[in-house]
């Protein structure tokens, strides 16, 4: 399509078009002004240029499940962090529509002195919902965790597992138009974890979720989305069904 | 619905309207929040808890005006009372320390949010400033409480003092949108700012009265915001009278000074933020 520009207008529907992100690794990391000031005088700032992303497009349309793979290292975080909007990218132009859930390191946003109750206002507050929601929901969020007796305890005495519960039973509580899920589930027990899929799974099948789902796992990949994009090295490899691309990915000769 | 098994809370679709603010309404409820969250944690498991914002300035101010008292009221007699004329000028002066220092550093506390989640970045240094605007408003207690012990009336100027806090806080918050982003880049920063307090601190008429100064630096006082800020308070409250002409404009050219440049700043560079924290 050239010279097209289509641009995100549904909720839930992500543009990102011709998107490259370059990050100017310094040869050597200059953390107080002295140090950088002498660099700069002897003309020693010296600047590699790293391409995390490489001329990336796809469209995602509302309700589509779309899984992101590629090995360690290959821009997929990059391309969450930018989608989520925590990142801009250096050239290109991506557009969200909608909501967005983001379940990227579980419990980022949590502090971990005040208790679980606090928290869920807090991370609630970060997520955007209303206060009159998180109020009618609370129940329905500490249910989900299956941590109801710990609700009044900091959160510094919780183990990981648990506090992936609160932040996964957060994010999840009502239909974001746009959830994007980095590998979030290897945290958790075994029981918790196919709770989540079966979660997401919902939330793929209700149609209205567009749901972006990074993981190691081609098996999930497979169960849980209908179209897979592999990223390899920053550039795109392979869009398409699911199966097709995971498949592919897994047989890729190193 | 059924809540015996948690699976069964099936999907409820909530519509934009019910769940989530419209963008524009987010950052006020974060704000909120975690203007909150300071709170809870400075008094958790304080035994006098929030006491200690009224405690804190009236020792400040004994120990002041026991020190201070000779040697001030000696050499300048227009003072109508010393403890008052400290306290007032120390609790602004900690309203705008308290504000630049948490704030200054809040983008890089904020750092695991800041990866995570797609939040206005302005929203922590401001949370920081509003958090020391409320301990402010606490220790306003302190001041009452010795104007109390000296009988001290107010004048309808009094109802002038939102306003000078106004100011006061625009100032700050301008001023923490430029340590804060600067500090991301550079962590000196929060070394030197330290050391600029302190300088700034005595070269501001907290104990001691303009008129001791060398006439240099009295007339290069008006330069000095903080000295603005303070005799703005001072007037109204102590001296029960007009702020004045000079003093008002300065208050609001500095807040609106600083906010600017702040600002300008913060919106330059926030987008590398996530490069350095």
């Amino acid at each position: 399509m050239p010279n097209e520009i289509i641009h995100a207008n549904e909720p839930g529907s992500i543009v990102v078009d011709d998107v490259t992100m370059t990050f100017n690794i310094a040869k050597e990391q200059f953390n107080s002004l002295k140090e950088y000031f002498i660099a700069l005088t002897r003309h020693e700032l010296k600047f590699k240029p790293f391409h995390a992303l490489k001329n990336v497009s796809f469209t995602i349309e509302p309700g589509e499940s779309v899984g992101l793979v590629g090995t360690n290292g290959s821009g997929k975080s990059t391309m969450l962090k930018i989608i989520a909007g925590v990142l801009s990218p250096s050239e290109g132009r991506v557009e969200v529509n909608g909501n967005i859930a983001p379940l990227i390191e579980l419990g980022a946003g949590f502090d971990r002195e005040l208790t679980a109750r606090e928290n869920i206002y807090l991370n609630g507050a970060l997520l955007g919902y209303r206060k009159e929601f998180i109020d009618e929901n609370f129940d329905r969020i500490v249910e989900f965790a299956e941590l109801q007796n710990f609700m009044d305890m900091p959160l510094k005495n919780y183990s990981s597992g648990m506090v992936a519960r609160i932040a996964f039973s957060i994010a999840t509580i009502t239909e974001p138009d746009l959830l994007i899920v980095d590998e979030a589930l290897s945290v958790g027990d075994k029981f918790f974890r196919e709770k989540c899929e079966r979660r997401i799974n919902e939330l793929v099948n209700s149609k209205n979720v567009t749901v972006l789902f990074v993981s190691h796992s081609v098996d999930q990949v497979k169960r849980v989305c209908d179209r897979c994009i592999w990223i390899e090295k920053g550039d795109l490899r392979m869009d398409g069904p699911a199966k097709e691309v995971a498949d592919a990915y897994a047989n890729m000769k190193r | 619905m059924s809540q015996n098994t948690a699976t069964e809370l099936a999907p409820k679709k909530i519509k934009d309207g019910d769940a989530w603010y419209p963008t524009s309404q987010r950052d006020m409820f974060v704000v909120r929040q975690l203007v909150t969250k300071d709170f809870k944690l400075k008094y958790r498991r304080s035994v006098l808890g929030i006491a200690w914002s009224v405690l804190n300035p009236l020792l400040m101010m004994l120990v002041q005006a026991a020190v201070f008292t000779r040697l001030m009221v000696r050499s300048d007699t227009s003072i109508p009372n010393f403890p008052i004329y400290l306290i007032l000028g120390n609790t602004a002066w900690s309203l705008m320390s308290d504000a630049t220092r948490q704030g200054m550093e809040s983008i890089i506390h904020a750092q695991s949010l800041l990866k995570k989640v797609r939040i206005n970045r302005w929203v922590f240094p401001v949370q920081k400033v509003l958090f020391a605007v409320v301990n402010y408003t606490f220790s306003l207690a302190a001041v009452a409480v010795v104007m109390a012990a000296f009988g001290w009336t107010l004048s309808p100027w009094a109802l002038l003092l939102p306003l000078g806090v106004l100011y006061l806080t625009i100032f700050c918050i301008g001023l923490s949108l430029l340590l804060s982003s600067l500090a991301v880049f550079f962590r000196d920063v929060i070394h030197l700012w330290g050391v600029v307090l302190t300088a700034w601190m005595y070269l501001t008429p907290l104990f001691y009265s303009v008129s001791i100064l060398p006439d240099w630096m009295a007339s290069i006082m008006r330069f000095n915001p903080m000295y603005l800020y303070i005799t703005f308070i001072r007037r109204i409250l102590l001296w029960k009278m007009a702020p004045g002409l000079l003093v008002h404009g300065g208050c609001i050219g500095f807040a609106l000074l600083m906010l600017g440049i702040g600002y300008a700043v913060f919106r330059k560079t926030e987008d590398r933020f996530i490069l350095f924290i």
